[in-house]
């Protein structure tokens, strides 16, 4: 701990928003983007997946992401002195303000591709929020220990979907092979660390992801041969998320995301 | 009995905990907030007014909107029409704060209850697909002849599972 420790407790009671909120404001901001964007993604699965209880499992972890996604928006908005709302920074970004990671928004594809991106996904966010859980603002200790707890359920769902269908049909397991093959070069960019990052890890504001990313690799590797199957290799990494770069298919998630706000500004029920 | 007191006639904390308490969770309407765990505190801010804190289940519980507007018009038919109410999430909602009347009335309606977290502590960590360990019981029959059909239910906090006895489903409150 430096004697900086203290200061991102002190900007975290909110109110007013100091000016070294803004790190924190950019890096939550980015965890709530992750969020929002794979579970606006997953809804897009509704009344299209295999079974009723698939449906019921993607709709489920969708809730969740977004249950998320306000938590981490609301404090973001509160931060970063515009006094924006959750809905604000949900409804009335355009496509270059999100800073979501490439992964979040990729298409869904077929099942085995939206399994293995929520493997991918789960066990990131299982280590991350679990690590959140030991920071020293007490706000986002608590938030990181409850979200942990419920991806730690969409990572058990994302484990057995691998398990069953890399040791399923040849058929299954070679969609299963296409889909981590698609979403593996995506996978880095959770664990990217910029200045934003690293002064506030620095500071012990909040953690880095990058050290997590050997038992990341450890824990999906392992799920992934028991599957049978083999973790890509391949060095073509993709990202630019983190900078409101994005993939040509996020512009329609966007779109479709913020249309019933477009349509009805600031509309209630 | 002195009439029947005015309807803006400040009731007591603990009066108002009471109906705070009594109020039908909008998704389980069989359970009240209190044997759900969700009503945290009924006490005077520094301010003096009345706060209600409140913990989400699960943080994106989409009940929480309809619970908060249930909450405050208790506080205004109790008198306290500037009441807050506040959401917290600290130390997080777990199914063992459901009390033990809560868990009777789960039963009662078709709904097995959660096992107990402190009690399960000794499953495996990592075992490949168990999400609790020992069979839950079925809360039409009792049988304990039951497996897991589906980890996601009608809502974010059941799953369903099949009784092999009754040969039907029944909804369970996940542990968590």
């Amino acid at each position: 701990m430096t004697t900086t420790s203290d200061a991102p407790a002190r900007t975290a009671a909110g109110t007013p928003p100091a000016p070294d909120g803004a790190d924190l404001a950019v890096h939550l901001l980015r965890l709530g983007d992750d969020a929002l964007v794979l579970g606006q993604r997953l809804c897009q699965w509704i009344t299209r997946a295999p079974t009723i209880e698939e449906d019921l499992a993607l709709s489920n972890i969708a809730l969740d992401l977004i249950g998320h996604a306000r938590v981490l928006l609301t404090r973001a908005g509160r931060l970063d002195g515009t006094g924006r709302t959750e809905d604000d920074l949900a409804f009335t970004r355009s496509e270059r303000e999100f800073t979501n990671a490439l992964l979040t928004e990729l298409h869904n594809g077929d099942f085995a591709v939206t399994v293995a991106r929520q493997l991918a996904y789960t066990h990131y966010a299982v280590l991350y929020y679990e690590a959140l859980a030991g920071c020293a603002d007490a706000e986002l200790a608590a938030f990181g220990a409850r979200a942990a707890k419920e991806v730690a359920f969409h990572r058990l769902h994302a484990d057995r979907w691998t398990l069953r269908l890399g040791r399923g049909t040849p058929e299954s397991a070679r969609r299963m092979r296409q889909g981590l093959e698609r979403v593996w070069p995506y996978t880095g960019e959770l664990f990217d660390e910029d200045d934003v990052v690293r002064r506030l890890a620095a500071s012990g504001a909040v953690p880095s992801p990058a050290p997590l990313r050997p038992e990341w690799e450890r824990r999906v590797t392992e799920v992934v041969t028991r599957a049978g199957l083999t973790v890509p290799a391949g060095s073509w990494r993709a990202r630019g998320g983190r900078d409101g770069l994005h993939t040509e298919e996020f512009g329609l998630l966007v779109a479709e995301l913020q249309s019933v706000h477009r349509r009805f500004p600031g509309g209630t029920w | 009995m002195t009439g029947p007191a005015p309807a803006t006639a400040r009731r007591s904390v603990r009066e108002v905990r009471e109906r705070v308490e009594a109020v039908p969770d909008p998704e389980l309407p069989v359970i009240g907030l209190g044997d759900l765990g969700v009503v945290r505190s009924v006490a005077p801010a520094a301010d003096g007014v009345l706060e209600v804190e409140i913990t989400p289940t699960y943080l994106g519980c989409p009940a929480m909107p309809a619970i908060t507007a249930a909450v405050r018009d208790v506080l205004a038919a109790c008198g306290h029409p500037d009441g807050r109410v506040r959401q917290v999430l600290s130390p997080p909602w777990t199914t063992d704060r459901i009390t033990p009347e809560g868990r009777r009335r789960l039963t009662a309606h078709g709904i097995a209850p959660p096992a107990s977290l402190a009690s399960s502590a000794s499953s495996a960590p990592d075992g490949p697909v168990a999400v609790e360990l020992g069979a839950v019981p079925c809360p039409r029959c009792g049988s304990r002849a039951t497996r897991p059909h589906s980890p996601f239910g009608p809502s974010r906090c059941q799953s369903v599972l099949w009784c092999t006895a009754c040969r039907e489903p029944f909804p369970h409150l996940t542990a968590l």
